[in-house]
């Protein structure tokens, strides 16, 4: 019998940021207590983990750093229930479990390597998108033009606000960071996601797009999408379901013959639609 | 494979053995009960079909320990998991149909990489009784098992002419036996137990077929058929029909804090509940009732038959037995079968 894959690492929280105005979204950074955890660590943008907090339970966040950041990893939580409620209550320094990293991630060694990538998100579900994005941005050569099209309600709402300052006017990359609506101070783009999307996508020629959000901002990115001549293969989506194991064993997660923790979280546009609606 | 004939002095010696060197388990009305040297007879005359009390119980327990960890911030270990040192005990279970051992192996193919079930598995042996008679409810044959069905089995005993022919089927089944046990089988017993198995699978259906059936049919088809409707509008979603069937496997995890001392457990859960599902933005994928009694027969029929090549299903009719509301399986593979 190889690992026990329900024992998570011991790990401490290493730093907390507030990411939005509201308070209730954080990013938490986490560095392994054992070395030899941390030395065998390796993840694939999109992948997520399990976070346990003694006595309350575990659940699956999607990493938020990306392989090239070496030392920690961060995740960003939106307080929700029982678990993520604890998170944000708990203090620096804190020891809390990880378990994985599960799930399969983007292809970004596969199916993106040489194309011109498309990357849409909406709300906080940027997060595994900005591993993606630093990803790709560490091995740049290996990938065509970036195009990212990233939307919140408000400013005060968007993640990796200081990052995303810094991406700002780098070469081969075109960032569109939107609001819902006109707010004071606010000098960037206004518009719904779709709107944005519509304006500002590439040719789908030799290109992968990566899609997340709401089910609502997803269901009206694609049409703008397909106008252009986007077809489902080249386009990944990362789906959530209630999880427990991770493992593919637990049965809480399934969508029809397929776990979105074994299976998934990400598939093609493609396989979604052949799918029962059950995520 | 080594075959032996067994009296029921013979029978009683090998049981007294392994109740006192082991665990002894063995049904006992509806349940699953440790046989002591004293109570052997209790087994020996088991009536026919599958106790209520699914053989699962042995290897998934209820509930299974993952982890403990001390949970009084301070200690240096606070919160470090600790997986269980002690190993299962070894532990022979008796009387168990064959159905129910098939469940046994078909589980194991999800549960192939868990320590826990493996665990368990490595320290249990199973001594089958097969089936001269069936009930009303039992339905082995149509979906891939047999009254006298070896998988999953160590040592398979079919009555015959006042005692047992003894198959011993694996060399865990071997070590169970003690030198010198029983006389070799004749020609005689032989034939004999050829005989029950010819007439037991004439005229059954072919179960390869009835995988191949199931896996070649259209996913969304089968998922969108009218039969759900009505199938699960009677459905009080009690959950005894996966609780009850031994091939139901799936599990909720909880932490649990007593007096600062933690542990991570796993215990049975049931798709049939609205929670099992229920995201905490409050989004419910399978909010309504229809899609989780669907998800039920899917995940048996097609799903599972997909990913591993044989139904979730052993035929043994707990389910069918235990609903208050009269749900059949035997119905719903008929009807989904006929899914254009
Ligand atoms: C692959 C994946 C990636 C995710 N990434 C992120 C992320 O980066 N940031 C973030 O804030 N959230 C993310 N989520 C959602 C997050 O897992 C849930 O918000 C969280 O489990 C809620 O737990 P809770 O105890 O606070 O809520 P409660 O409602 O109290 O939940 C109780 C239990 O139900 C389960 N559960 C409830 N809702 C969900 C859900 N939506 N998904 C999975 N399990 C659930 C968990 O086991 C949880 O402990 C992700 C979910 C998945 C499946
Ligand atoms: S036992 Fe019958 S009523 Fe209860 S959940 Fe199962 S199918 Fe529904
Ligand atoms: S579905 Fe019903 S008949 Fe089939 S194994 Fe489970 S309880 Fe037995
Ligand atoms: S979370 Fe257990 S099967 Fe996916």
């Amino acid at each position: 019998m190889t690992k026990n894959p329900y024992l998570p690492y011991p790990a401490r929280i290493d730093d907390v940021a507030v990411e939005t105005e509201d308070g209730n979204i954080k990013t938490f950074r986490i560095v392994f207590e054992n070395e030899r955890d941390r030395a065998t660590w390796r993840h694939t943008p999109g992948q997520f983990a399990m976070l346990s907090i003694a006595g309350k339970g575990e659940i699956p966040i999607g990493i938020a750093s990306s392989p090239t950041e070496e030392g920690f990893v961060l995740f960003t939580v939106n307080r929700a229930g029982v678990v993520t409620t604890a998170l944000h209550q708990i203090e620096k320094g804190t020891r809390i479990g990880i378990r994985g990293p599960l799930g399969n991630g983007f292809p970004v060694d596969g199916a993106m390597r040489g194309k011109n990538i498309l990357i849409i998100a909406g709300g906080f579900a940027f997060t595994t998108l900005r591993a993606t994005l630093i990803y790709l941005l560490a091995h740049r050569a290996n990938y065509g033009k970036i195009t990212v099209v990233y939307g919140a309600r408000t400013p005060g709402m968007l993640l990796y606000k200081d990052e995303f300052k810094a991406w700002q006017g780098l070469d081969g990359l075109d960032l569109n960071v939107t609001i819902d609506r006109e707010a004071p101070g606010w000098s960037g783009l206004v518009g719904f996601v779709p709107t944005i999307t519509e304006r500002v996508a590439p040719s789908p020629e030799n290109a992968a797009a990566l899609i997340c959000g709401p089910p609502i901002m997803i269901k009206f990115t694609m049409p703008p999408l397909e106008k252009i001549g986007w077809q489902d293969d080249q386009v990944y989506l990362s789906l959530e379901n209630r999880m427990k194991c991770g493992l593919g064993v637990c049965g809480h997660c399934n969508v029809g013959p397929v776990y979105v923790c074994k299976n998934g979280p990400v598939f093609t546009r493609e396989q979604v639609k052949k799918l029962p609606i059950e995520f | 494979m080594n075959i032996l004939r067994l009296d029921i002095n013979g029978l009683l010696d090998c049981l007294s053995s392994w109740a006192g060197g082991q665990e002894l388990y063995g049904p006992v009305k509806d349940g699953w009960r440790r046989i002591s040297r004293d109570g052997l007879e209790a087994v020996v005359s088991i009536p026919p079909g599958a106790p209520k009390a699914p053989i699962k119980t042995f290897f998934l327990a209820q509930p299974e320990t993952l982890f403990t960890f001390s949970a009084r911030h301070g200690d240096d270990d606070a919160w470090i998991p600790t997986p269980p040192k002690e190993a299962p005990n070894r532990r022979v279970l008796f009387g168990v149909r064959p159905c129910d051992a098939r469940s046994i192996a078909l589980n194991s193919m999800p549960y192939r990489d868990d320590p826990y079930y493996q665990a368990r598995m490595d320290k249990t042996a199973v001594v089958g009784l097969s089936c001269n008679e069936t009930c009303s409810t039992c339905f082995c044959k149509s979906v891939g098992g047999s009254p006298y069905g070896t998988e999953g089995l160590d040592i398979l005993l079919t009555k015959a002419d006042g005692g047992f022919i003894a198959e011993v089927l694996t060399s865990k089944g071997e070590g169970l036996l003690e030198k010198g046990t029983g006389t070799p089988a004749g020609d005689g017993d032989m034939a004999r137990l050829k005989a029950l198995r010819d007439a037991a699978q004439a005229g059954t259906s072919d179960t390869q077929a009835l995988s191949a059936s199931f896996k070649a049919k259209n996913l969304m088809q089968l998922y969108n058929a009218r039969l759900w409707q009505g199938l699960s509008e009677p459905c009080l979603n009690c959950g005894a029909c996966t609780f009850l069937c031994p091939t139901c496997y799936c599990f909720d995890i909880q932490d649990e804090v007593v007096r600062q001392a933690g542990r991570r457990i796993r215990y049975w859960d049931s798709c049939m509940f609205p929670l099992f599902t229920l995201h905490a933005s409050g989004h419910n994928p399978r909010g309504e009732k229809i899609k989780r009694v669907r998800n039920r027969f899917m995940h048996k029929l097609k799903y599972f038959t997909e990913r591993f090549g044989a139904l979730s299903c052993v035929g043994c009719g707990r389910c069918i037995r235990e609903c208050p509301v009269n749900i059949d399986i035997r119905e719903v593979i008929r009807d989904l079968l006929s899914v254009e």
